[in-house]
């Protein structure tokens, strides 16, 4: 398996005030792998999505994609450019659904872009040509197929407010590879799941990964998870990096152990 | 020279009314998120009342103009304020946890039936009450041009101070004061932990209608005539003074009341009268554009 | 039991009435007189009286009603989820009714005319539906695109001649133009401020109107507006130098009425299309894209959809119809003044929108035939009028919050046999 470095981050500054939540950062992510960031609630991981989906402008620093065809600088573009023509794609931790929509119009807002392009901005499709109608048969396949892999194919029509949490969760996973992304940004997907929910997700995480061959970073504090799962695992304190490695690597970092997994001791015996 | 200060003076003897509005508004939005489009109708029943006031006062009580406007004054601001806590009570507190614009559209409601109320019930026709206050005081002379500086004025602004101070006090001294700050951040933990919250709200809108009541009563002396249309412009310059000053912000809503005022009175003095509204909102949208949150407003990071 | 509720009752019964005498004693127990010499009081405390007693037994009867009927108000079903078919016959039935409404025995002129005027609220209330509606955006000055589109065809009109067929579509695209024009420096603001820039605008719209005597006539208005005509059939006595008239070319006897009932059709076709529009663009990637939005605009952006023009393209679509609307008010009117275009037209619009059920398209006809039919025959009451058109406003919010039809079905299923 070819895994080359897909999202590099550089020296990443990202200050509120007086207060550094992400300090001075670089990291790697690679393609085909599952990088975990981890760390104490505050470090610093949610702000460090939202640099690199574009929320939030970083004061200093560099986030590049590569791409087959060049590098992509993230900090240069506008979120909605970022998931559009840098294709990075994410969940929030507070979901963040249509939640009066469908679940399946959920699914067909995730693919406007395309949608736009072959309606000819809606024009076609208000005089309704057949174009358009391909267009919208070639979406409802792709959403068809994400619904079957998070098991929701029987809830398309319900309204997306209206599932349970979990259903909600994994709903937000698949509109976010409707967009296509060669990165998939989750930020904690595991939070609220039971142990049953937890392993399905880690089904369909090394799933993405396998066999549409983009790279995932996670935030994640579900030590079942990070440790059963991912490729590379980057640790933040206070907004910096204080380790990185393999799974079993950080699992014995002191430094880490001291910081943070002190307390998740337990979660680690049972393995 | 003497023109422009004479028009500064108007400008923010103005500016000290829909200051006054404008502390309604921004309170209203601060605690509950809402536009209080009754409110512009609050300060108009508050002009009616203080007009009323006055007169049973001074039928009753002689010719004493002093101990007349007093009467106006509290009799004003405990009238207007039940008002104020009325409206709140009927149209609003059943729609806490309506749909964002339920709340609004009874607001526009209520503000109909408040205006079309008072039109049937003191007529449509303008009410003239004769200057109270005369003279004042000539500040300076120049160019054939004296700039004058009324004892209306001066009490209008002095009144206008003593009212903030209070409020100001209020708001950052008193446990209600205290209380308010907290339902505004957090209504929902405000009340687990022990807040009041409906009585928090009601308290809002009644300290908004006093407030509003003053002004009132400051425009009845100042301008001598009121009728029961003066609340919608009033109350969407005061609102917008809100949304300048940075709503949800004592002080921004104060600033923007006076900077409002300002731009009226200099935009009047020396461009076009009828251009006056069409100034203000062109400087709220300016502002808008390169202080989203307003002047005084605290700029927010999304939370995402 | 019954004596313990018959107290409390009795207890709100008789602080509603004191309240209700203090909020009356001044606005109602004493009327300001401007006689000649000087302002001066009269009282009326029966009034007073009335008042509070009509308040106190109110309360009573509530607090009464309310410990022995299950709720406060009878609930609505929700019609639109029992039935999802009837939303459609209903639909069908009130679009074929209204087609042969001027037919019927009942239909005399001032029906006709009031129906017209119904339906110019129902066209824009749809066109105001898609800005607030699906795509969210608070608007308080839709008036202004309204006042836009009646201008720009009665000044195309008067000034180049224009006749209206030709008029009608620059109308909507000169609205359409001042909606962009508005719309991009001020929608990146969040929801309320939006509301009070718009709302601005509209006052703006209407100074201008009132004050650029040189282009709009100010105050005075512009009258002598031409009517349209049917394929050049004219809708006059005489028919004008080389042109003929519509009751010629039938061989009818001239009637004032064909006029009117010429003029219902035209708006009807327009609104009916205003409504064709949205129900078709809400099936389209634009139209899901603008409800998306209103749902989360962050998560709209992490899909990649631009929120700027998305929102722009639902404030200019908006602007279009309410530019149709205003160019048929002018015709139909023949004379129009900036009086017609005052906020409280906006905010007709906006509570028909809300009150028929945020999105709903048979919502805002139900709701225009409240606010606007209703009313139109209650003319009589002229000074009553406003007063129960916002108490109105008031109660149905506090009735249905979320509005009379409040239901949504989805605009694309996957498992069809669902309905």
């Amino acid at each position: 398996m070819m895994r080359s470095k897909l999202l590099e981050v550089e020296h990443v500054t990202m200050r509120f005030g007086g207060l550094f939540a992400v300090n001075d950062l670089s990291f790697s992510a690679a393609n085909r792998s599952i990088t975990a960031i981890i760390g104490p609630n505050g470090a610093g991981k949610t702000t460090l999505f939202n640099c690199i989906t574009g929320f939030y402008k970083p004061q200093i620093g560099r986030l590049t994609l590569h791409h087959d065809d060049g590098p992509v600088l993230l900090e240069r573009l506008d979120d909605y450019d970022i998931a559009k023509k840098a294709r990075v794609g994410r969940t929030f931790q507070n979901i963040r659904l249509f939640a009066r929509m469908s679940v399946l119009e959920n699914l067909i807002v995730a693919q406007h872009n395309t949608l736009m392009r072959a309606s000819a901005l809606s024009l076609a499709g208000l005089l309704g040509l057949a174009r358009y109608g391909k267009a919208e048969k070639l979406a409802v396949d792709k959403a068809r197929y994400w619904l079957n892999k998070v098991d929701l194919l029987d809830h398309a029509d319900a309204d997306a407010g209206s599932l349970p949490y979990g259903s909600q969760r994994r709903l937000e996973i698949a509109r976010a590879m409707c967009t296509d992304p060669l990165l998939l940004c989750l930020d904690e997907p595991a939070a609220g799941l039971n142990p049953r929910e937890s392993l399905e997700l880690n089904t369909l995480l090394t799933g993405i990964r396998d066999e549409h061959g983009i790279g995932l970073l996670l935030i994640e504090h579900d030590m079942s998870v990070v440790m059963g799962i991912s490729d590379w695992v980057v640790v933040l304190d206070y907004g910096r990096k204080i380790a990185e490695g393999t799974p079993v690597e950080i699992r014995n970092d002191p430094a880490v152990i001291r910081a943070y997994l002190g307390e998740a001791d337990d979660e680690d015996e049972d393995r | 020279m003497e023109y422009f200060i004479q028009q500064l003076i108007n400008g923010l003897t103005l500016g000290a009314i829909y200051g006054l509005i404008a502390i309604g508004y921004t309170m209203v939005y601060g605690i509950i998120r809402m536009i209080n489009f009754a409110h512009g109708e609050i300060y108009m029943l508050g002009a009616f009342i203080s007009l009323i006031a006055f007169l049973v006062a001074t039928t009753l009580g002689g010719a004493s103009v002093a101990f007349g406007l007093l009467i106006a004054l509290v009799s004003t601001m405990i009238l207007t304020a039940l008002w104020g806590w009325a409206v709140e009570r009927l149209a609003y507190r059943p729609l806490r946890n309506a749909p964002k614009l339920a709340p609004l559209i009874s607001a526009i409601g209520m503000s109909i039936v408040l205006q079309n109320f008072s039109q049937l019930s003191q007529g449509a026709r303008v009410k003239p009450l004769p200057p109270l206050f005369k003279g004042g005081i000539e500040l300076m002379h120049g160019n054939g041009f004296s700039v004058n500086l009324s004892y209306l004025q001066m009490v209008i602004m002095a009144l206008t101070v003593v009212l903030m101070a209070v409020f100001t006090w209020v708001i950052t001294r008193t446990s209600l004061g205290r209380a308010q700050r907290a339902t505004e951040q957090d209504m929902k933990m405000a009340a687990l932990l022990g807040v009041n919250t409906d009585r928090i709200i009601s308290a809002t809108f009644i300290m908004g209608a006093t407030l509003a009541a003053v002004a009132g009563l400051m425009v009845t002396l100042y301008y001598g005539v009121i009728d029961f249309y003066i609340g919608f412009l009033a109350g969407i310059k005061a609102f917008t003074a809100a949304v300048l000053g940075g709503i949800g912000s004592l002080p921004g809503a104060m600033l923007g009341g006076l900077l409002i005022g300002l731009i009226e009175a200099f935009w009047s003095g020396y461009f076009s009268i009828e251009y006056k509204d069409v100034a203000v909102f062109a400087i709220l949208v300016l502002v808008l554009l390169f202080r989203p949150t307003g002047l005084l407003g605290r700029p927010e990071v999304e939370k995402i | 039991m019954a004596g313990v509720n018959m107290t409390a009752a009795l207890r709100d019964g008789v602080i509603g009435a004191v309240v209700a005498a203090a909020l009356a004693l001044p606005m109602l127990g004493f009327r300001l007189v401007d006689s000649s010499q000087a302002l001066t009081l009269s009282t009326r405390f029966d009034w007073v009286a009335w008042a509070a007693l009509a308040v106190g037994l109110g309360r009573f009867a509530l607090a009464l009603l309310r410990d022995t009927l299950p709720g406060r108000l009878p609930a609505l079903p929700d019609w639109g989820a029992r039935f999802p078919k009837m939303r459609l016959y209903v639909g069908w039935g009130m679009a074929g009714f209204a087609f042969v409404l001027p037919f019927l025995p009942i239909a005399d002129r001032a029906l006709v005319d009031k129906a017209t005027m119904v339906l110019i609220y129902v066209m824009l209330g749809w066109g105001l539906n898609i800005v607030v509606g699906l795509a969210g955006l608070l608007d308080l000055g839709f008036v202004a695109f309204y006042a836009v589109g009646a201008y720009s065809y009665a000044l195309l009109a008067t000034k180049l001649d224009l006749s209206f067929w030709v008029s009608l579509p620059l109308a909507g695209v000169f609205a359409a133009g001042f909606g962009i024009m508005l719309g991009f420096p001020v929608l990146r603001l969040r929801g309320d401020y939006l509301a009070i820039v718009t709302l601005g605008f509209g006052e703006i719209i209407r100074v201008i109107l009132q004050n650029w005597q040189d282009f709009t006539n100010g105050p005075a208005g512009i009258g002598a507006i031409p009517r349209p005509s049917l394929f050049g059939l004219v809708f006059t006595a005489n028919a004008p130098e080389g042109k003929t008239t519509f009751a010629d070319y039938f061989g009818l006897d001239f009637s004032g009425n064909h006029r009117v009932i010429f003029l219902y059709f035209i708006i009807l076709v327009l609104a009916l299309l205003t409504n064709l529009f949205t129900l078709r663009i809400r099936r389209l990637p634009i139209g899901r894209a603008w409800e998306a939005l209103r749902e989360d605009e962050i998560a709209c952006r992490s899909l990649g959809l631009n929120p700027t023009t998305i929102k722009l393209s639902a404030f200019a679509t908006g602007a279009m119809f309410a530019g149709f609307a205003g160019s048929f008010f002018a015709t139909r009117q023949g004379f129009i003044s900036p009086e017609s275009f005052t906020f409280i037209e906006s905010a007709v619009i906006l509570a028909i929108v809300v009150l028929g059920g945020m999105g709903s398209q048979i919502g805002v006809v139900l709701a225009a035939l409240l606010l606007v039919g209703l009313p139109e025959w209650f003319r009589e009451l002229q000074q009553y009028r406003m007063l129960a058109f916002g108490g109105a406003m008031v109660l149905i919010m506090l009735w249905k919050p979320s509005g009379l039809l409040a239901h949504r079905s989805p605009t694309i299923r996957l498992n069809q046999e669902a309905g």
